[in-house]
């Protein structure tokens, strides 16, 4: 059964998140032919899972809102390793393409004017993310998704790609199977999307579902694109830490932003007593002030619980390690003591966070408007990915386009909440705009059928070692806690050293990895895949980050704890080698447009 | 630690045998980590679908002791551990593997509905004013994780198979959320009344009874868009009326 059925598109979109579902409307129309491709289910991408809200400079709960302070607070929140020309794009357009969802049919909170309403997010300097309640992503997905199904583009749902197809330097399209009954599909295309989210999976301990194994980074990294940035991965301060079964879990920033604060089993509110200067001007140093900014008055200065999420991850660490965590290896989180300020606490805070209160309710047993939250930092979103031109967002690669969590440049070394999901939008439409106006510009590309041979066999190598070879989630389960021991929050360069050494071990088991019985359905056979690029990401993470000798954003190297300027001047880039080895070297960042950099001082003080 | 036994259905195409699993549990498991546990342990073909584990994708649908749950939210902690727990796939769509079905029907029933019409922009810019109270009814049904457990139980799917006459009430809630939805000007009541079937329901309320969003399926959602359809094809006034009256 090695056969396979061959589809032809102009253009086809890998990944149905909040990036692929934009770009493939965007794509459809004027007659070009338009596939969507993903691994679950329609409308169950990790994009339905965000919950605080999009951050886009509206200006309905704060006037003084613009896209140029959006844009100087992403590049500060970057640390200035961002794409400067996408952090303008991106705070340029980002309103509109709110405007479009709701256009579109999706219902956002309103202010009293009957506007979209905005709430408060650690790093923007005023209140910014449209939301709904704290499931803005289910609301952004089901409107693509809903409007989506009508545009005319064709939906492949539980097909998974392995690899993509090239001619000659160029991408030709894409090899899958289909997950139901494991039947093999090759789908060719002038000009392939790849919006395919983030690689969480490659730690223990993350918010990610099973589906963030990095399959489009590693992709992009075999077809031999330039990656950026692999060593920025943002560990968000609060995610849940018990019971075991749910550790990792997302709980809200939103849950900061309608004032919930961080103490330590002390009862101390311990961020006042690390406030970096970067944000000293814009940070409150007392509760009285905090609050005030919670409950919307202009004069105040932000509570220093929402600082960007690099700083306050690394401040509960040191709470923990320093003997003043919770029972279970946490720190608090407390939004019942709202009912201080607020007469009907217990319902404003089932109102503002609903799903919080489910999910704590449901899975631990503890009632946020009466008791304090357990929460600790988890792996949540990776900053680094396919380098991309701003404008179009074609990679390195011709024909190859991303968008949404696998590329990277936009959020540099640190992603601010709230803009991933108006970067999906935003580049997401770009990125189906540019793809179909590349693939009318272009002939259908040849199919290399000794590629297709290769990888049917690669695909199809774990059932032939059988229940001889290893179980598929041993080793994805060996992996995961390699990396969150050796390249996880706070890193070491012995540690990663380690961690490159073992990986190789790794890379050996998993050649070794067998499954049971047929190709229906089969998690083992599919965990087996997800294997390649688990490791690719890996490999690509340590490699990028044992050699940034600084610690910034995402990245804490504590050999080396205070961030560096020198090499505040470079991007890392993971190149495949000629002879399939992989390469890192670095980048010079050119000089940031000179009126842009004017906003960016003038924002500094 | 102590054990628990798990009788999970296997098998393709709906031949289905039931199997025992013994494994070790923890504190705070839910039935989708006991899976998974046995998954790890050795049977890792075992077939079965999820993405969030947090209650909010609505991928893993499945009949636990024959109630329709999500594995993800139930805790075994709330299971009667002296007895097997039994772990099925769900019942109104075509089986495919262990605790996997087709729920691709849904997917084309979803399409068959109207999409949303906007009234003309209120504003230069393109947008439009909408008061909180006036969008809380919708935000209700736009809770839906699409999880299909209410097509589930529903009997005129379940039972009398009618997946080609009746949306079902997931697609009710859906109907509901554009009907009522302050910008909409479009009418799907006759699609509701002829195509989708919503004279089938007889308003016996158990899709509510299992939707885990806990949405008011009938009480919100079906009542009142039969209310609806009375009103457009069996009451001539109302029906004269409402053709000189603005929609809503
Ligand atoms: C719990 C949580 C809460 C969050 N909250 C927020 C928030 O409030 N605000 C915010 O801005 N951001 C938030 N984020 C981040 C944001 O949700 C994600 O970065 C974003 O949704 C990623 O979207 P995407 O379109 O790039 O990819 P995803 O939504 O991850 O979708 C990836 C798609 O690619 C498909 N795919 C992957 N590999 C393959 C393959 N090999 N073959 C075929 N298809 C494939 C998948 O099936 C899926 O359809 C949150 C993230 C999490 C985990
Ligand atoms: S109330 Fe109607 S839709 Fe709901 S289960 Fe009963 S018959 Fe089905
Ligand atoms: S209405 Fe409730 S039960 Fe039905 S699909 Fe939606 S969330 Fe699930
Ligand atoms: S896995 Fe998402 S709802 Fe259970």
């Amino acid at each position: 059964m090695n056969g396979y059925t061959t589809h032809e598109f102009d253009v086809l979109v890998i990944g149905a998140g909040g990036a692929g579902l934009r770009a493939a409307i965007e794509a459809s129309g004027n007659g070009t032919k338009v596939a969507l491709i993903c691994k679950s289910l329609l409308g169950k991408a990790h994009t339905v899972m965000a919950e605080g809200g999009m951050a886009a400079a509206l200006g309905n709960a704060d006037d003084r809102d613009s896209w140029s302070t959006h844009f100087a607070d992403t590049m500060r929140g970057g640390m200035y390793l961002n794409n400067s020309r996408m952090a303008e794009l991106h705070a340029k357009e980002a309103a509109d393409r709110v405007n479009e969802l709701e256009a579109w049919g999706a219902v956002f909170d309103r202010t009293p004017e009957g506007r979209i309403n905005q709430r408060n997010f650690g790093g923007h300097k005023y209140r910014r993310l449209a939301h709904v309640g704290d499931r803005t992503g289910l609301e952004m997905i089901r409107t693509l998704q809903d409007h989506g199904i009508h545009q005319g583009f064709e939906v492949f749902m539980e097909y998974t790609v392995v690899d993509l197809l090239m001619d000659g330097g160029r991408v030709a399209g894409a090899f899958a199977y289909e997950r139901n009954h494991g039947t093999f599909h090759l789908f060719r295309a002038k000009a392939v999307i790849l919006a395919t989210g983030g690689l969480g999976r490659c730690y223990k301990i993350t918010s990610n579902s099973w589906e963030g194994t990095g399959d489009g980074h590693a992709l992009a990294y075999h077809a031999g694109a330039e990656m950026r940035d692999m060593e920025f991965l943002q560990f968000h301060p609060t995610g849940m830490v018990w019971p075991p079964s749910v550790r990792g879990i997302l709980v809200t920033e939103g849950v900061r932003g309608e004032g919930g604060i961080l103490q330590n089993s002390e009862g101390r509110r311990f961020m006042f007593d690390d406030i970096p200067d970067a944000y000293s001007h814009q940070t409150s140093d007392n509760e009285e002030e905090g609050w005030r900014y919670i409950t919307g008055d202009k004069q105040a200065r932000r509570p220093p619980e929402l600082l960007t999420r690099d700083h306050v991850a690394r401040c509960i660490i040191r709470e923990i390690k320093e003997g003043r965590g919770s029972p279970h290896g946490g720190v608090f989180l407390n939004i019942h003591w709202i009912k201080e300020h607020i007469k009907d606490a217990e319902g404003h805070i089932k109102k503002k966070l609903p799903s919080m209160y489910h999910q704590f309710k449901e899975l631990a047993g503890v009632d946020i408007t009466k008791e304090s939250m357990e929460v600790g930092p988890t792996t949540h979103y990776v900053m680094g990915g396919i380098k991309v031109d701003a404008d179009t967002q074609m990679s390195t690669v011709p024909g190859l386009f991303a968008a949404g969590e696998c590329a990277g440049g936009l959020h540099g070394a640190n992603r601010l909440g709230g803009n991933s999901l108006s970067d999906l939008v935003v580049f997401g439409k770009r990125a189906g705009q540019y793809a179909a106006e590349y693939a009318s510009a272009h002939d259908m590309p040849t199919i290399d059928e000794g590629q297709v041979q290769d990888i049917t066999q690669e695909t199809l190598a774990p059932f032939e070692r059988g229940d001889t070879g290893e179980n598929p989630f041993q080793i994805q389960q060996a992996l995961q806690e390699m990396m969150q021991a050796k390249a996880g929050i706070v890193r070491t360069h012995a540690e990663m050293a380690e961690g490159l050494e073992e990986l190789q071990r790794l890379k050996a088991r998993a050649a070794t990895c067998g499954v049971q019985s047929n190709r229906d359905f089969n998690p083992g056979w599919n965990t087996a895949l997800d294997l390649k690029p688990l490791l690719a990401c890996s490999e690509m993470i340590l490699m990028s980050a044992i050699d940034r000798k600084e610690s910034r954003g995402g990245h804490y190297h504590d050999d080396y704890p205070e961030k560096c300027p020198e090499h505040g001047k470079w991007n890392t880039i993971i190149q495949k080698g000629a002879d399939g080895t992989m390469t890192r070297r670095e980048s010079e960042i050119p000089a940031i447009r000179s009126d842009l950099q004017g906003i960016i001082e003038e924002n500094q003080r | 630690m102590s054990k628990a036994t798990f009788r999970i259905s296997r098998g393709s195409g709906g031949d289905l045998t039931p199997a025992d699993y013994e494994i070790e549990i923890g504190e705070g498991m839910v039935v989708l980590d006991a899976v998974h546990q046995i998954q790890y342990e050795g049977a890792s073909d075992l077939a079965v679908r999820w993405n969030c584990k947090a209650g909010k994708c609505g991928s893993c649908s499945a009949e636990i002791n024959g109630m329709p749950r999500l594995m993800c939210m139930t805790r075994l902690e709330d299971l009667d551990l002296s007895q097997p727990v039994t772990v099925e796939p769900m019942r109104a769509f075509p089986h495919v593997r262990d605790l996997v079905t087709d729920v691709s029907f849904n997917y084309r029933a979803k399409k068959s509905i109207k999409p949303f019409k906007p009234r003309k922009p209120d504003n230069a810019d393109g947008t439009w004013n909408m008061k909180q109270e006036d969008v809380e009814r919708v935000q209700e049904f736009r809770k839906c994780i699409e999880c299909f457990l209410c097509q589930d139980v529903c009997h005129v799917l379940r039972d009398h198979h009618k997946h080609e006459e009746f949306i079902g009430p997931r697609h009710f809630v859906y109907s509901a959320a554009l009907e009522m939805h302050p910008l909409d000007t479009e009418d799907r009541v006759a699609d509701l009344k002829k195509a989708q079937g919503i004279g089938y329901c007889n308003i016996t309320k158990c899709c509510t009874v299992v939707c885990p969003e806990h949405i008011k399926i009938t009480d919100n959602a079906i009542i009142p868009l039969k209310e609806r359809v009375v009103d457009e094809f069996y009451d001539p006034l109302t029906k004269l009326f409402r053709m000189f009256k603005p929609k809503k």
